[in-house]
């Protein structure tokens, strides 16, 4: 903006006095004062909104923990309607922690790999359309892919679920009773088919940013596709993986009810996580809420102020990296 | 360089390579010996001929190109078969979702569909329609829209026209993290203002006071872009003819952008019209058709689809509603984001 009143000043008539006067009365007409409080109004309101959220749900929870005799970080119940009333979200905390982390570990190489096959292994046409459809099914909203989980995808993972309770069955953690495949991960896999689509976009938009000349200087040194890939591509792309990464992860974590359709609700942690059991803050919120009392509805919103931390910082620690980035990327010089 | 000249040896610039059929030649017998061991070893899993035969294929992959080319070239190869690998896996789930989701949705999905409600229809019966959740999403989206776009593009132009110095650096990193709120935590944040506080029953409004958190952080992003694009040069023309600014930014700035802004706002309507969370907490749902949205529980396509999969008891007929819901869905979140496009390209600055 100062270039643009500097070119006013400059193209005001010769008498300066009198340009400085047109400025200075320029700053204070009328409509540009209601429109920029208008405008910073609304600016304003983006910030009240969100001190808002954290407000009434800070004052909701509290209400609901004052009242809570069980200690809500690691207790394993969830009865905020009894007498005295006890819950804790250890139970949520290890579901939604371990849904996600198998969500990442499936979603973020294969998207890494879709992503490079897009720019650097495809045909031009072929990626370009790739890049379209992928980025159209981005927009698929949760309810689909819950519904589409739990009726298409569940009944076709009883094959796997047999084999991996075959061969590692023994180890404890992959063990399975032939229930349906409800499981934390089931709900893992529809997590990382769900984070797909946003992972490859953003990281297709950065590998594309990577300079042409490097990629040129590293094949003139005979390097082959992977060896372009791994010393020019991947070192250029890594904060922007690794921020598309924790966009999913906030995405991941805080979806309702894809997990809600998917998973069979049972509040308890089970050693084997072919078995039902477990929950996600989310999931646990969007199913619980219907016969809540208003203390249920309290706690469950004190257990939605600990998922709104979390993705705030997850989401956060991600827009640091992307502007660390900005800053010293030569992709905008 | 006069070394390799003086010493009278077959060499080339190109080592040995392989021929370019060569992979296609070990994924096919790759895929016959996995096919083989598992009718020999009386496998079932399909799971399991497969996995025998991609070991073999990228072991037979690197093994001979080793040999042949040398390590570098193998790993290379190893890379581009994990990449293509990495492409076919995303491809089944994603290809899977939308062909059974066109298999089973149009069933049900007609005229008559289209335009009765599940008023005097149980869930477990067959017939009935989405008319009342096409009228409960239209309205809740359209006051979303109605409550985001003002408020998402006068942040906007704060952030690009004046926005300088801390307050608009705040804005700026709160709407990013806005960005990033869980649909459910908007909804419980309603709930708690508009229903516990101020004990307000569920009613459509509540749910697109909800969506507007979710709709306004995504306009005021793709606003924001769109304005930046906008050449320096017209607005000081315009200045420099003396037009105050507030004019020179709705009379310039904003009509250049429009295209943009249009586009922009069309793929938050997109986003937002497939959230269940806060429609699940505020609205409630319902069979019967209410057109007030500011009273009463209101039905929408999202909850519309889970409550026909949540109450339908495993019968078929609920869950072939369940499906034409979301075909329906789909399709309307997609022409809107193939229109968006469309307006893009049509309006982009040339």
């Amino acid at each position: 903006m100062d270039t643009t009143t500097a070119t006013h000043q400059q193209t005001e008539p010769p008498t300066p006095e009198a340009g400085a006067e047109r400025a200075a009365r320029g700053a204070t007409r009328p409509g540009d004062r209601i429109f920029l409080g208008l405008s910073r109004g609304s600016g304003i309101l983006v910030l009240i909104v969100m001190a808002a959220i954290a407000a009434f749900l800070t004052y909701r929870s509290v209400l609901a923990l004052s009242e809570n005799e069980a200690d809500f970080l690691t207790s394993f119940e969830w009865d905020p309607s009894g007498s005295p009333p006890r819950f804790g979200i250890a139970v949520l905390a290890f579901g939604t922690v371990v849904s996600s982390v198998i969500a990442m570990a499936i979603a973020v190489p294969v998207a890494v790999g879709i992503a490079l096959f897009i720019t650097h292994y495809a045909p031009r046409k072929l990626g370009g359309t790739i890049a379209y459809v992928i980025d159209l099914l981005a927009a698929v909203p949760s309810i689909v892919y819950g519904l589409w989980g739990a009726l298409a995808l569940v009944p076709h993972l009883n094959g796997l679920y047999g084999w991996l309770d075959d061969y590692f069955g023994w180890t404890g953690v992959l063990s399975w009773s032939g229930g349906p495949a409800r499981s934390l991960f089931t709900v893992g896999i529809l997590l990382a088919i769900m984070i797909l689509p946003i992972i490859t976009n953003v990281s297709r938009e950065v590998f594309r940013q990577v300079p042409r000349t490097h990629e040129e200087a590293a094949l003139a040194l005979g390097a082959t596709r992977w060896e372009v890939i791994r010393m020019a591509v991947l070192p250029f792309g890594r904060s922007g993986v690794i921020s598309a990464s924790m966009l999913g992860l906030g995405r991941a974590l805080g979806e309702t009810m894809a997990v809600a359709m998917v998973l069979s609700p049972v509040f308890d942690i089970r050693a084997s996580l072919l078995e039902p059991g477990g929950g996600t803050f989310a999931q646990n919120i969007a199913s619980k809420f219907n016969e809540a009392t208003v203390m249920g509805q309290d706690a469950l919103i004190a257990s939605g102020l600990v998922l709104f931390v979390i993705t705030l910082l997850v989401n956060g620690a991600a827009r640091l990296i992307i502007a660390r980035r900005k800053e010293y990327s030569g992709a905008n010089a | 360089m006069s070394h390799a000249s003086l010493t009278p040896r077959r060499s080339s610039l190109r080592g040995a390579t392989l021929p370019k059929w060569f992979p296609w030649a070990v994924a096919a017998a790759s895929v016959a010996l996995g096919l083989a061991v598992s009718a020999a070893a009386g496998l079932q899993s399909s799971i399991q001929w497969a996995l025998i035969a991609a070991v073999c294929f990228v072991g037979g992959n690197y093994g001979v190109s080793a040999r042949v080319e040398g390590r570098r070239q193998a790993k290379d190869r190893v890379a581009t078969s994990l990449v293509w690998v990495a492409f076919l896996l995303a491809v089944i789930p994603l290809a899977s979702l939308i062909w059974e989701t066109l298999k089973r949705g149009v069933k049900v999905l007609d005229g008559y569909f289209l335009s009765h409600s599940m008023g005097v229809v149980s869930d477990t019966e067959p017939g009935g329609g989405i008319y009342h959740a096409l009228i409960g999403t239209l309205e809740q989206v359209g006051l979303a829209t109605l409550f985001s776009v003002p408020v998402g593009v006068l942040t906007a132009i704060y952030l690009v026209e004046y926005g300088r110095g801390r307050l608009a650096k705040a804005v700026t990193f709160f709407v990013d993290v806005m960005t990033g709120i869980p649909s459910i935590v908007a909804g419980l944040f309603i709930l708690s203002l508009w229903v516990l506080i101020l004990d307000m029953g569920p009613s459509g409004i509540a749910g697109s006071f909800a969506l507007s958190i979710l709709m306004i952080p995504v306009v005021v992003r793709s606003t924001e872009e769109m304005l930046k694009l906008v050449p320096n040069e017209l607005r000081e023309a315009s200045l420099a003819l003396g037009v105050p600014k507030w004019r020179t930014i709705l009379k310039v700035v904003l009509p250049t952008s429009l295209g943009g802004i249009t586009t922009g706002v069309m793929l938050a309507i997109a986003r937002i019209t497939g959230e269940t969370a806060p429609v699940l907490l505020l609205v409630w749902g319902t069979n019967f058709i209410n057109t007030n949205p500011l009273s009463g529980p209101q039905a929408s396509l999202p909850m519309y689809i889970y409550l026909q999969y949540a109450n339908s008891g495993g019968e078929g007929a609920a869950y072939d509603r369940a499906w034409a819901a979301a075909l329906t869905l789909i399709a309307f979140i997609m022409i809107l984001n193939l229109a968006a496009r469309a307006i893009a390209r049509w309006k982009a600055p040339r």
